[in-house]
């Protein structure tokens, strides 16, 4: 099979054409999941780019992305696959009138024509090169990571009534974590770890200039000096990329050109989400003299 | 660059050339990865084979990808990763070609008497020009590489800095932090943050104090760049002087999650205070989904047959009952003095984190007198805010403000004890070191056999227990069960098996 991407920096051209601004680390792990053809556990604060990574890097690819969201109870048959059983009870009914042998039922109603394919299943199974992406991964109990390690490791799923199917394609797999729990060791074994944490200043601006239409540099620029500044501040939950996009869209919309106090401290509420961090960035922001943490 | 890429394709057909990596680079991966494990990372096998497998792809000169290929192989919690930078900047801070592992295009030579400062003048040094500067020309580099934010500037300007006031010399048996210091204080980096902004302000005029914040904020911000620099600096010297495996085990630091909370220094205890939010949530998001699926009720036979009559009448799904499990109720007594303070300060704001897990928090705190502070908790968004209310306004002094267990727990009992009830369970903080005041530890007794549950939890190493004027142990005897609870890892699990 050949390699998906020549070098990290080609890669990392290839997210920005497709407005995904990524930095050196980001790019050289994602290159690197191809080449070792290893899933890329991907954590990192909330609205840092994490999902947005996988949606990017297919679209690079021109590739398919089937995605499995997680949640709390997920499990096998809607991860994997799932024996159609309103089929299967037709079935047995159906055949029940005319005497067949138990053997021939059975054969008969555990085999592809039967099956429901989830989204692991249709991963390996396809016939391109996709990217799956594991979304949330931290949200499935630990008993319920189980049943990706087999896919992760050696991109197969075994059915017990079918046997093993293997993959036609190594799909390129990312999954995404925001760690709200730790995550097996079993499961970070088989991973590359990449953690995406808040942008620098020039990525985070760079960011906001290619997400909002009509920002000038200089606001841009100033945006993501602010947001900087806040995020130094002790807060329950500092401003995502996604807040900080929010905000400079509004910035925009109210035409301002430079970031006064007040137009600072009356839209803090896009870029914050608690009444006390609120507050608390309001008071930082006009205090010239800095943090004492 | 003097970056040799690996042919394309090399790295997985048997076919292609098999790309060796060098012995030198070998050996030095292997101790690379000896010194992870001792700080603590626990590295497999496989990750170790991964790593070795990783750096076959990266073009060999190239030390970002270097560092971030044997990160994403070797490092798999974020935690872990300052640990792993100082490692990797120890390992491979000597670029000789033996090692293959180059930084920028320059090539450094340490072998030879740079830490000689007799002769760092005829050397070639990273700044190029620069040797014969004069101090003041030295200070006007530094103020310039700041105000333009210039990194080659800052490296030529730490090499300097460091060769000139640092006084190392081979064999020195001082830390590196001396030498930090010791250049530190000679380049007055607050006097010239002074000067940039009030450049600043001389050139851009009118400013509002938002602006002058951004302002400090991006100096500073320079500042640490140039700061990590001159640590960069000390630590390549240190490594060529007393050799890789020496400077690595005077840089061993305990993990975040290891730190002792009576011994923290500021920087571990502002660090701590950053790692309790995540953790917080971590557990919090843990116990409800643990409280939500762990217990499953009994079935629910109605709803089962109501269910199956869409199957054909066939139990495809089983339904059950939602469990009904109470909730206790939490006392937190905490020894808020001197040395237990920030012991008790992370204890509560855990606890606080998750009480949503309780039917009911209540919290009261001593020195050698008491108070409850359960109001400062309710309706507030931010812990942190009430645990620094607790710290400056309750009124926990009585006598002389040195810890009297007896006396703070009669006052307990007095006021509090009635409200102790069979689902209360009872978490006592402190070191137990009661200054050879009266124990009355039959207060312990008596609440024990009214309460659910009484613990115990000690921030002090078990060893150190009864002895000298520490009677935990007095206590310990009437309670279910005492813990040593030193840091953030041991506080976790305390409070997990609490719910
Ligand atoms: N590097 C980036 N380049 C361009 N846009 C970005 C980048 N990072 C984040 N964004 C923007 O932020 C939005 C939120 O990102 P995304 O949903 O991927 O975050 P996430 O890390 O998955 O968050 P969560 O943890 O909440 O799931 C994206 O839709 C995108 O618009
Ligand atoms: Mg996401």
């Amino acid at each position: 099979m050949p390699f998906r991407f020549e070098d990290a920096a080609s890669l990392r051209d290839g997210l920005r054409r497709v407005d995904y601004l990524s930095d050196e680390g980001i790019a050289g792990v994602v290159y690197l999941a191809d080449r070792l053809q290893k899933p890329v556990l991907v954590e990192g604060p909330a609205g840092t780019g994490k999902t947005q990574l996988a949606k990017s890097v297919s679209e690079v690819l021109g590739t398919r992305l089937i995605r499995l969201q997680c949640y709390e109870g997920l499990d096998e048959a809607k991860a994997l696959y799932e024996w159609n059983y309103k089929k299967q009870l037709l079935r047995i009914q159906s055949d029940r009138s005319d005497e067949h042998d138990w053997a021939g039922v059975s054969e008969d109603i555990f085999s592809e024509e039967f099956l429901l394919t989830r989204p692991l299943l249709e991963a390996i199974s396809a016939p391109d090169p996709v990217v799956l992406l594991i979304d949330e991964v931290d949200r499935v109990e630990v008993e319920t990571e189980a049943l990706l390690l087999e896919i992760l490791s050696d991109y197969q799923v075994s059915i017990p009534e079918l046997g093993t199917i293997e993959a036609k394609q190594i799909p390129l797999v990312f999954l995404t974590s925001n760690n709200t729990r730790e995550l097996s060791e079993a499961l970070k074994r088989r991973c590359l770890y990449l953690h995406v944490d808040y942008p620098d200043l020039e990525r985070e601006k760079e960011i906001v200039l290619t997400k909002v239409p009509g920002i000038t540099e200089n606001l841009a620029d100033q945006v993501a000096r602010v947001v900087r500044s806040i995020r130094q501040v002790e807060l329950k939950k500092a401003p995502s990329v996604s807040e900080t996009i929010d905000w400079a869209k509004t910035l925009v919309l109210l035409g301002v050109e430079k970031i006064e106090e007040q137009t600072a401290s009356d839209t803090l509420n896009i870029l914050l989400k608690y009444q006390s961090d609120i507050r608390k960035a309001a008071k930082e922001l006009v205090t010239a003299d800095g943090v004492s943490v | 660059m003097t970056a040799t890429s690996i042919p394309e394709g090399s790295g997985r057909s048997a076919e292609a050339a098999p790309w060796e990596l060098g012995d030198a680079l070998l050996e030095l991966l292997n101790g690379f990865i000896i010194e992870l494990r001792a700080a603590g990372l626990p590295v497999s096998l496989t990750e170790n084979l991964d790593a070795l497998e990783a750096v076959k792809h990266i073009p060999i000169g190239d030390r970002e990808s270097f560092k971030y290929a044997l990160g994403a192989t070797l490092v798999k919690r974020h935690n872990h990763w300052k640990a792993f930078e100082t490692v990797f900047e120890v390992y491979f801070s000597l670029r000789g070609r033996e090692y293959a592992i180059g930084e920028d295009s320059e090539r450094l030579d340490l072998e030879d008497g740079e830490l000689d400062d007799a002769r760092a003048g005829d050397q070639q040094g990273a700044g190029g020009a620069g040797e014969n500067l004069s101090p003041e020309e030295l200070a006007e580099m530094l103020f310039q590489s700041l105000m333009r934010g210039d990194s080659q500037m800052m490296k030529g300007v730490a090499r300097q800095a460091v060769r000139r006031f640092a006084g190392m010399e081979p064999g020195r048996p001082v830390g590196g932090t001396y030498y930090l210091y010791r250049t530190l204080r000679n380049l007055d980096l607050d006097g010239v943050l002074e000067r940039l902004l009030q450049q600043a302000q001389d050139t851009q005029g009118e400013a509002s104090e938002m602006d002058q914040r951004l302002w400090r904020d991006e100096y500073q911000h320079r500042i640490g760049r140039l700061h990590k620099e001159i640590e960069a600096e000390i630590r390549r010297r240190l490594v060529a002087d007393r050799g890789i495996e020496a400077m690595a085990k005077t840089l061993r630091r305990p993990l975040p999650e290891d730190v002792d909370f009576m011994h923290a220094s500021r920087e571990e205890m502002v660090n701590l205070r950053k790692a309790i939010y995540p953790l917080t949530r971590k557990l919090a998001a843990r116990l409800q989904r643990k409280r939500r699926h762990g217990r499953r009720g009994p079935l629910d036979f109605r709803r089962t047959v109501r269910a199956s009559l869409s199957y054909g009448g066939v139990p495809v799904e089983p339904k059950f009952r939602n469990p009904n499990p109470h909730k206790p109720e939490i006392f937190v007594i905490a020894d808020i003095s001197g040395s237990v303070a920030a012991f008790a300060r992370f204890t509560l704001h855990l606890v606080y984190a998750i009480s949503g897990q309780f039917s009911r928090v209540r919290s009261f705190v001593f020195i050698d007198g008491l108070d409850e502070v359960t109001p400062y908790f309710e309706g507030v968004e931010d812990i942190n805010e009430a645990v620094h209310r607790v710290n400056t306004e309750a009124d926990v002094v009585w006598v002389d403000g040195h810890s009297d267990y007896g006396h703070a727990l009669g006052v307990f009992w007095q006021k509090y004890g009635p409200d102790i009830g069979p689902r209360t369970s009872v978490m006592i903080l402190g070191d137990a070191r009661n200054n050879y005041h009266a124990a009355e530890s039959w207060i312990v007794k008596e609440m024990q056999d009214k309460a659910r549950h009484v613990y115990w939890l000690n921030p002090e190493p078990r060893s150190y227990w009864d002895t000298g004027d520490s009677i935990v142990g007095e206590y310990a005897r009437h309670c279910d069960g005492s813990f040593e609870v030193r840091n953030l890892r041991q506080l976790e699990a305390f409070v997990e098996n609490l719910v």
